[in-house]
């Protein structure tokens, strides 16, 4: 399937689920699938780098939050729209992956996880003594109502995520696909091997971080406007971590299927969790379940279904 | 999940808004010396320095204790065994329950506790190994497993305990010895204590015993090993069992030192590498050292840039030292 029949198609499910989300005429159902959809992306930048290159980013929250608070900063300083407001939280949040990386990626690749964890503490520790942005009190963003064309604010927010959604499983299937695809495999599978037949490992790791950082930043920049009200601790907040690395896990890594499969189910799951029994618990689900997809299914339900299929055909 | 506290910053906040009357008791007991109960700075002064260089080396040792543990995993073992504060948070609980039900003293319980850490250190090594090691998975699905840990034993802490700060009683946490312009907190003081005799009981066992040797040879040869007729897996596990053992002690000094709850232990995360890196891997005197220096820039940066900042540094600390001197002060 050509690149541009694919971007066709998700654009034509997207539009889909957009107008199947308009006839509920609900307002939860929107803000219920931002949240999903938000995780989608999430999940997608993650594989960028933890699936195709196998390094580890454990700071998936200092993205989001770098994407977010670079909203509030700016909508502080002059009004913009926020499709400008993305692109502005995209670069800045690429920019720090790729100092992150520049620093650390030259070394074994622990060092690069360990970096990304202490990397969300910083930044908080930061944001927490910074006043212009609220610091620990956290910032106000007012949200107007309606919005020309579409109608209600959240479901322009809504479309914008959408957007995202197909804008970077684009990206990861275009990259998975291309030679950049090959190269962050190499990788992957044997680092030492790729660097000695002349794969220029550090800079496909430097692009990997700043795509993958980029798009995370991306899904964080809308965030002030969805929330409202915008809090350190919930901007930086441990789920965005581990769902972003439970997600593409348990949906398996190996190709951009996995993170959507992992982000809807998991996603939806924790929808009905929050609701039904209690975010604690729901937080305590996606923990348990990423262990246990680690352990047991180590390639997700995509190589479930891949080894299912296989055992059918012999 | 809202909500969450940003650890000792935030403790420090809380505990330093006079108006909580019931709690001035506590605050004078945790907030550092020469801070006021307002959080102003009493003055810059020659006494004040002293104090910040005694209270960062006696911070310093409580660092050692909880880094002692990854300095053997991550350093010796190379697992990267990012829930290793999670574990130190477990023996900070358990600490504060027997504590509080019983009255005895959590450096003495966490010593009592050793061989239950033990065992669940054994345990989780057995599982590392059957799921990522053997298989050579370890870099991608064993981080993303210990993370799960960490994350786990995070929620359920709150699920159980709620996101309180807990503390323990025992008759060194508030006392000060003074000695001139000289101040000892008791509190920082027993812990510094205690992380030192940790280090050296584990020095003497690593440099004297046939185990502590072999667990060193592991790090540098399996297949030497395995032909003297050693299991190199049985050994790594009963290092990796040692190193969880470890965060017992950790735990009850972490508790003594400042009040817990679930999340604190994100903060040491930062904090444990660093040092380890810093003092160059796989080395125990290394790790003392780096650990007794980031207490000291720490303390430095709180008491003159204010103590939310001190998070922070660690990281700058970890940077810097990746990309000027990666093999660390003690490298080998």
């Amino acid at each position: 399937m050509r690149t541009r029949v694919f971007v066709l198609i998700s654009i034509a499910v997207a539009a889909a689920v957009f107008f199947a989300a308009r006839l509920v005429n609900n307002d939860y159902v929107f803000f219920a699938g931002y949240t999903v959809l938000q995780f989608i992306v999430l999940a997608t930048a993650w594989n960028i780098l933890g699936g195709y290159t196998g390094y580890v980013n454990f700071g998936s929250a200092a993205f989001f939050a770098l994407g977010a608070y670079s909203t509030v900063f700016f909508h502080k300083f002059y009004q913009m729209p926020i499709p400008v407001l993305i692109v502005i939280g995209g670069v800045i949040s690429g920019i720090v992956g790729l100092g992150m990386g520049y620093l650390t990626l030259r070394l074994r690749g622990a060092f690069f996880a360990i970096a990304t964890l202490a990397l969300a503490v910083v930044l908080q520790t930061f944001i927490v003594n910074w006043d212009y942005v609220g610091g620990s009190r956290g910032a106000y963003i007012i949200r107007p109502n309606e919005i020309a064309w579409i109608g209600p604010y959240i479901q322009y927010l809504f479309l914008l995520m959408l957007a995202l959604v197909v804008i970077s499983l684009a990206v990861a299937r275009g990259i998975e696909r291309s030679q950049l695809g090959y190269g962050f495999a190499t990788i992957r599978d044997d680092e030492l091997a790729a660097e000695a037949s002349g794969v220029p490992t550090l800079r496909l790791k430097l692009i990997a971080t700043t795509i993958s950082g980029a798009l995370m930043g991306m899904a964080g920049a809308p965030f002030p406007y969805y929330i409202g009200y915008l809090q350190p601790s919930s901007a930086f907040g441990l789920e965005y971590a581990v769902n972003s690395i439970a997600m593409p896990m348990i949906g398996g890594t190996t190709s951009w299927v996995g993170p959507l499969i992992g982000a809807i189910l998991l996603g939806t799951l924790q929808q009905i969790a929050t609701v039904t029994i209690s975010s604690a618990v729901n937080l305590l689900i996606v923990g348990l379940l990423l262990v246990g997809f680690v352990i047991i299914a180590p390639n997700g339900i995509v190589g479930l279904v891949q080894g299912w299929m296989r055992g059918r055909a012999k | 999940m809202e909500a969450r506290p940003e650890g000792l910053a935030k403790a420090t906040a809380f505990l330093q808004t006079g108006h909580h009357n019931k709690n001035n008791e506590l605050a004078r007991k945790y907030l550092p010396a020469g801070t006021g109960l307002l959080g102003e700075q009493v003055g810059f002064s020659y006494d004040l320095l002293i104090n910040a260089l005694i209270a960062g080396i006696l911070l310093g040792g409580f660092y050692a204790a909880v880094t002692l543990g990854v300095s053997i995993s991550f350093g010796i073992l190379d697992i990267v065994n990012i829930a290793h504060p999670a574990f130190i948070i477990l023996g900070s609980y358990i600490a504060y329950i027997v504590n509080i039900r019983l009255g005895i003293d959590p450096i003495v319980i966490s010593v009592l506790m050793l061989p239950v850490f033990y065992v669940l250190g054994a345990g989780v090594y057995q599982v590392y190994y059957e799921s990522f090691e053997r298989r050579g998975q370890e870099s991608l699905r064993g981080l993303s497993f210990f993370f799960g840990l960490l994350f786990i034993t995070e929620v359920i802490l709150i699920l159980v305990f709620g996101v309180d700060y807990r503390y323990v009683e025992a008759w060194y946490i508030g006392p000060t010895w003074r000695f001139g312009g000289m101040d000892f907190p008791l509190r920082m003081l027993v812990p510094c204590v205690a992380a030192l005799a940790l280090f050296g009981a584990l020095q003497l066992f690593l440099s004297y015993t046939f185990i502590g040797r072999a667990i060193s040879a592991v790090a540098q040869d399996q297949q030497a090993l395995r032909l003297m007729a050693v299991d190199p897996i049985r050994i790594k596990r009963i290092a990796f069992a040692i190193s969880i053992a470890t965060t017992s002690v950790a735990g009850a000094l972490l508790i003594i030192i400042q009040p817990v709850e679930p999340s604190v232990g994100r903060e040491y995360i930062g904090r444990v590498f660093a040092i380890c890196v810093l003092g160059g891997l796989g080395s125990l005197p290394g790790t003392v050292i780096g650990a007794m220096l980031l207490g000291i820039i720490e303390s430095f940066t709180s008491t003159f840039y204010g103590p939310s900042w001190a998070p922070a540094v660690a990281f700058g600390v970890l940077l810097l030292t990746l990309a000027f001197r990666p093999a660390g002060l003690l490298g080998r």
